[in-house]
């Protein structure tokens, strides 16, 4: 078997018993993405020589046995992770050439953990978008279909992956980035509850529901990606303070008796039939593993789709107000004064869908309209909150699907309202904070993946990864194109 | 729901941004957005608290001691232009 074949945990196993060389196996990877990386477009830099380097250093350490947990397994990181001294452009021109002075903590974890550095992924641009159609560079292609979408916004993280380009992805999830991607490309993605994992180093997009989170083959995969970055960090004081326990434990335990939530409003008008089918497939799986599976309600549901677009563009104007050709990124050529300088830097350096969520994100903070829109949104942020707090009282997990069809075609939708409708299954989670996990639950007629969500209380990861790997066992294997 | 050209160049200003041809795209992508928002007048809010953070933290302190910063030319050298540790911008008080 190929090694870039391997699950993270059997990759670690290989390099822990000598079997597999960590040098060997980034030349392995690298050769992979050599191989297959014109087709699917992932990734916007590669870093060979010095995930070479690292790798080398790698072999001696193992025999030392000192190596970290992950030592020498290779991953990809989403484009919009810092990197000290390797370019991180959130796929934007206004970050074009942009390069960190220092590394986001999650990076720094990884490198402790002796995990090597490949290649950072493309993206929509600062993470606005589902289909990573609105990178400023290139679009990227889905492993399953090459004419069709990976998802988005870790469409590249998620492509990567499905073509088996690196051992795992870390991606970001602010409305479903992570989740929604792994659904369309038939691999795991993970989004911890908000403040499980360091945010510092992640260039910000909506700061009250950005995520750091992990693509993975398997569910144990990202457990163990899980245990390398979760963990409080002083330097993002929204970081959770408490101590983690290890994510790997406990996969294996009985399902009998979990009882498990399937909300009506997630099985409404626009979700796709196949989908559905298989949504239905995998509940009768977990009945059969003997959990209780019945139909609840989610009342909120409808308005968490406006209610994420006004918070998250809100956020998103306020922290992209510092793209101003002052202290960092492009700056335009021609400017009049000061205030022309920003007008033309950002106008020339912004793609326009970040452009409409600036220009949204203003719109309803600003005087006259804040209360109809921000403070509105805020409250019905609460209400929703209440809503999954009344369904956790009454079950230990909540089911859906993960998105309402397949990934569709590149340019098929092209209606901003249209693109943001994809995420409708998505942002209820991150509005409350919660912990999510998409799983492929089977493959369309077409053959494209289809994803089933998991969802669980704060904090409540060890429950969901559980839940997951009994699916994914019973599921059987998952077959990823052969490219 | 409604948003007039004024109301487009009005955000726009706001938003350091220029619109060209482009802002009768933005307006009708700002109506259409808009108006789906219209669905949260639904909902009777006026007894409930906006949430504003999703996690029951307030004010995280750090104790108040000098500590190392990060070196300032390793900072400023991604600024276009630069000079003596200080950014150079163009006039901004007449």
């Amino acid at each position: 078997m190929e090694s870039y074949e391997l699950t993270l945990k059997q990759t670690i196993k290989k390099i822990k018993s000598g079997e597999l060389l960590p040098s060997e196996l980034t030349k392995d990877y690298i050769e992979r993405i050599k191989s297959v990386e014109g087709d699917i477009d992932a990734l916007n830099e590669t870093e060979f020589d010095s995930a070479l380097k690292k790798a080398k250093d790698m072999d001696e350490k193992i025999k030392s046995g000192k190596a970290g947990a992950l030592a020498g397994v290779p991953y990809i990181l989403k484009d919009n992770m810092c990197t000290k001294g390797l370019k991180t452009t959130c796929s934007s021109r206004i970050l074009g050439d942009f390069v960190p002075p220092y590394n986001a903590t999650v990076v720094d974890k990884l490198a402790e953990a002796d995990a090597v550095l490949l290649a950072k992924a493309n993206m929509d641009e600062f993470a606005m978008g589902s289909s990573t159609e609105n990178s400023a560079f290139k679009k990227t292609n889905n492993p399953f279909d090459f004419s069709r979408v990976p998802g988005g916004s870790s469409g590249g993280s998620a492509a990567a992956v499905a073509s088996k380009q690196a051992a795992f992805a870390l991606g970001s999830d602010t409305g479903g980035s992570i989740r929604q991607p792994a659904s369309y490309c038939g691999v795991v993605g993970m989004k911890p509850t908000y403040g499980v994992v360091s945010r510092y180093g992640l260039v910000a997009f909506a700061s009250s529901l950005d995520q750091i989170g992990p693509l993975t083959k398997t569910v144990e995969d990202s457990a163990i990606v899980l245990n390398a970055i979760a963990g409080h960090d002083k330097k993002d004081s929204t970081s959770i303070s408490a101590e983690f326990s290890d994510f790997t434990e406990g996969l294996d335990k009985d399902i009998k008796g979990m009882k498990i939530g399937v909300p009506k409003e997630y099985f409404g008008v626009g979700l796709d039939s196949e989908v559905k089918a298989s949504i239905d497939k995998a509940i009768k799986t977990f009945e059969e593993l003997g959990a209780a599976v019945e139909e609840t309600s989610l009342p909120t549901f409808d308005y968490a789709l406006s209610a994420y677009y006004i918070i998250s563009s809100a956020e998103a104007t306020s922290n992209l107000s510092r793209y101003d050709g002052v202290k960092y990124g492009y700056r335009a050529d021609e400017f009049e004064d000061i205030v022309d300088l920003y007008k033309q830097t950002r106008t020339e350096g912004f793609g326009d869908e970040v452009k409409r969520r600036i220009m949204l994100g203003n719109y309803v903070l600003s005087s006259g309209y804040y209360d109809a829109y921000y403070l509105k949104a805020q409250k019905i942020r609460t209400l929703i909150k209440q809503d999954f707090d009344n369904l956790f009282e009454k079950y230990d997990l909540i089911l859906s699907p993960t998105a309402p069809s397949v990934a569709f075609k590149a340019g098929e939708k092209e209606d901003p309202m249209a693109m943001y409708m994809i995420d409708i299954y998505t942002v209820p989670i991150n509005i409350a904070g919660l912990p999510a996990i998409s799983i492929p639950s089977g493959l369309n007629t077409e053959g494209m993946p289809i994803g089933l969500q998991l969802i669980g209380k704060p904090l409540s990861e060890k429950t969901i990864l559980n839940a997951g790997h009994r699916f994914e066992q019973a599921r059987g294997d998952f077959p990823l194109p052969k490219l | 729901m409604r948003v007039s050209e004024e109301e487009v160049n009005r955000i726009a200003n706001l938003s350091r941004l220029k619109m060209g041809e482009d802002i009768s795209q933005m307006q009708k992508n700002l109506e259409d957005v808009l108006s789906h928002f219209e669905k949260l007048n639904e909902l009777d809010t006026s007894n409930v608290k906006p949430t504003a953070h999703i996690l029951p933290v307030e004010n995280v302190y750090r104790k108040d001691e000098v500590v190392e910063s990060m070196d300032r030319d390793l900072l400023t050298d991604n600024a276009p232009q630069r000079e003596d540790g200080c950014y150079i911008v163009p006039k901004i008080v007449e």
